[in-house]
């Protein structure tokens, strides 16, 4: 519980789940007193995104970790991905995660982002990823301090502890 | 496992502070690590939340987590950070004396 602790999270996917690793990390931090950065890039914007915060989603394509096994069957089967192509399969492999999620008590990301947000995690969106997508700070939930180039990530977090996701 | 003396009482804490024995917490306990915490002062809403962790433990046998006691007490998110700042986590469950919350959430 260092006053002097900080720690910043870049994050560049907009996965289902490449958004939980910095939500669950930085609330964890944020519980035991640390200062928490979160730098949304690229794809990772999907995540602050308004309109796309709430369907992220997972694909069972070319997703070699992903195994039958999510479903309750035994060993280690994988889904061929000729199935995971299947119209449905995104959606389907995406219901399964938020259920498991839910039966854990994980908050939906729009809430567990604002959980971070009330807890003190500074948000910031990448300058050069909004201007290449053609977004503009209206298109980012609430708690999305402001948009920031590179250089400025670099500067304020000068002593934190970086994680990449 | 050591032997320490808090308000007048002999605990036994781990090496990270955290009371072992939820039974031998008194709340004169409760306001002595809240000083020992940096909180001056327990408020009615920080019994609020050091009494609903006492509960919850007492039937899970765990420190809840601060989602678990912010969805239990209806105390929000940034009420719970102000009222105990820099870490609730681990304050509330040495306040309450409780060991450290095992969730994630």
């Amino acid at each position: 519980m260092s006053d002097e602790r900080k720690i910043a999270f870049i994050c560049s996917k907009g996965s289902l789940d490449m958004a939980l690793p910095a939500l669950v990390m930085g609330w964890a931090a944020l519980g035991n007193g640390i200062d928490v950065t979160i730098f949304f890039t690229f794809w990772g914007m999907d995540i602050i995104n308004k309109n796309r915060v709430d369907h992220l989603e997972i694909a069972p394509v070319a997703n070699t970790s992903m195994k039958m096994s999510m479903m309750g069957v035994p060993g280690n089967l994988g889904i061929p991905n000729i199935v995971g192509i299947l119209p449905g399969m995104t959606a389907f492999a995406t219901k399964l995660m938020k259920d498991k999620m839910k039966a854990l008590e994980v908050p939906p990301v729009r809430e567990y982002l604002q959980m971070l947000v009330d807890a003190g995690a500074k948000l910031y969106a990448c300058k050069m990823s909004v201007d290449m997508m053609g977004l503009t700070k209206e298109d980012f939930v609430d708690g999305v301090i402001d948009i920031v180039t590179a250089g400025d990530f670099i500067d304020m977090t000068e002593g934190a502890q970086i994680i990449f996701i | 496992m050591v032997a320490k003396t808090i308000a007048g009482k002999t605990v036994e804490v781990n090496e990270e502070g955290f009371m072992t024995n939820p039974n031998e917490w008194t709340e004169e306990i409760a306001v002595e690590i809240a000083k020992e915490e940096g909180i001056p002062e327990l408020t009615a809403e920080h019994w609020k939340i050091i009494n609903f962790c006492r509960q919850s433990a007492g039937t899970s046998g765990k420190a809840p987590t601060l989602r678990q006691i912010t969805v239990g007490t209806g105390v929000s998110t940034k009420e719970l950070f102000t009222l105990f700042p820099k870490g609730p986590a681990k304050k509330v469950a040495r306040i309450a004396g409780l060991g450290k919350p095992e969730g994630c959430v």
